[in-house]
């Protein structure tokens, strides 16, 4: 320890550029690395019940998925993706009509989006009670229902503040902006696996 | 390479990626099985990875430096250099450009490594080697009246520009690489690669040192 420091001059070595990250984008990374680690054990559990049961049928008889519903789902949330995209692009032109048009269809999007899932619940025929299956499917789909909500409220705040004149097209002038995209994008790719994994395969 | 959560269009552009593997993997579920799918995922997905992952992002937006632009109307030059760093060429291009104006000059030289040191993060040799090029190469314009400083830089040149870009910003990229056959950087299409990626003026600088040391041979 000590050769080291004095390898240095008794100073720490001095930090890699590559490290001079904004800490508001720093602490979005963490947040979903650890996001991600939450949405992993969600998936092994899933997996683990789906390999260890018995029965090779996959959802169990009589239960079937929505399959098509949610694939209307999956079309509207990736849908989202490319209108927050355009969001966050009109700002940097300085389009503020842009950014809150493409905000407000972002939140209704993903409004629709958990409207959907809502009613899909109420009507789809099990619970969460209902063997390791329903288990795993509400624990799932339910988990990714919650960030969906949370990426709501960022857009929310971020719409109203768009609407009272906020942001600009410098680039710590939409960090506001910039970040809920980040975590938007992020739910988007969670869902395809969700449905990829839980409902098409 | 690429940081999927680097930015919003970065994010972006991972979503179009990963609805491509998935649509793909969704595919062969629905006319396989569901085996025949998680070979698929299996297949596909490293494929997708190395080509999202190791691909340069088109554009580094300018927004990423305009937060660091003062109002100074000083120009600023940011020249990469590694072995050619104390070049004699190189330097008589950094007077010329610096010479018409007040001008700011930051030097930044990657620390080079190999492939094997840089993943075990054995990088203190590299750091210290370029280290000693670049005082050299500071040393050097500072005698020729030129208000420069430095910075030893990450071993991917793209990559130490863009850090640089941070803290420094630049109006311009003065690239100095060796003779073409006899440069890395160059067989690496990295000036390309960085005119592709940075929206700023790059100008590359072609330094034989060989040629160098001859010419002061022979005077």
């Amino acid at each position: 320890m000590s050769t080291h420091a004095e390898a240095h001059g008794a100073h720490p070595p001095v930090a890699n550029r590559s490290s001079r990250v904004d800490s508001r984008l720093l602490g979005i990374y963490f947040f979903i690395a650890s996001e991600v680690m939450l949405f992993g054990s969600f998936f092994s559990a899933y997996f683990f019940a789906r390999v260890a049961v018995e029965n090779p049928q996959w959802p169990p008889h009589p239960y079937e998925l929505p399959v098509y519903l949610a694939f209307l789902n999956t079309i509207i949330l990736v849908s989202s993706s490319f209108t927050m995209h355009w969001a966050l692009q009109s700002i940097k032109r300085n389009n503020r009509a842009g950014l809150i048009a493409g905000l407000a269809i972002t939140f209704g999007l993903g409004l629709t989006f958990l409207l959907i899932q809502a009613r899909e619940y109420t009507r789809i025929g099990f619970s969460p009670h209902d063997l390791a299956f329903g288990t795993t499917f509400f624990g799932l789909t339910g988990l990714h229902g919650c960030h969906v909500f949370l990426g709501l409220t960022l857009l929310g705040i971020a719409l109203v503040r768009s609407l009272r004149g906020h942001y600009g097209p410098a680039a710590h002038d939409h960090l506001g902006v910039e970040i809920p995209g980040i975590y938007w994008h992020f739910v988007d790719v969670m869902w395809i696996v969700v449905y990829t994994t839980v409902y098409v395969i | 390479m690429r940081n999927p959560v680097r930015t919003e269009a970065e994010a972006f552009s991972f979503v179009i990626a990963v609805v491509a593997l998935f649509a793909a993997v969704a595919l062969v579920g629905i006319f396989w099985n569901g085996w025949a799918a998680l070979v698929a995922f299996v297949v596909l997905a490293p494929i997708v990875g190395i080509r999202y992952f190791r691909s340069d992002p088109k554009v580094v937006e300018p927004a990423v430096w305009d937060r660091q632009r003062d109002a100074d109307g000083r120009h600023r030059i940011l020249v990469v250099a590694n072995e050619t760093v104390a070049g004699r060429s190189l330097r008589a291009e950094v007077v010329r450009r610096a010479q018409e104006g007040d001008a700011e000059v930051l030097v930044v030289t990657p620390a080079l490594n190999t492939r094997i040191r840089h993943w075990t993060s054995d990088e203190d040799t590299a750091r210290t080697a370029a280290q000693i090029r670049l005082d050299e190469s500071l040393a050097a314009l500072s005698a020729d009246g030129i208000d420069a400083h430095g910075t030893v830089g990450d071993d991917d040149p793209c990559q130490a520009i863009e850090d640089a870009l941070r803290v420094f910003a630049a109006d311009e990229i003065v690239f100095s690489t060796h003779p073409p056959g006899r440069s890395n950087w160059l067989e690496h299409g990295v000036v390309e690669r960085a005119r592709e990626r940075f929206d700023l003026p790059i100008t590359h600088v072609v330094v034989d040192l060989e040629r160098e040391a001859e010419t002061r041979q022979s005077a």
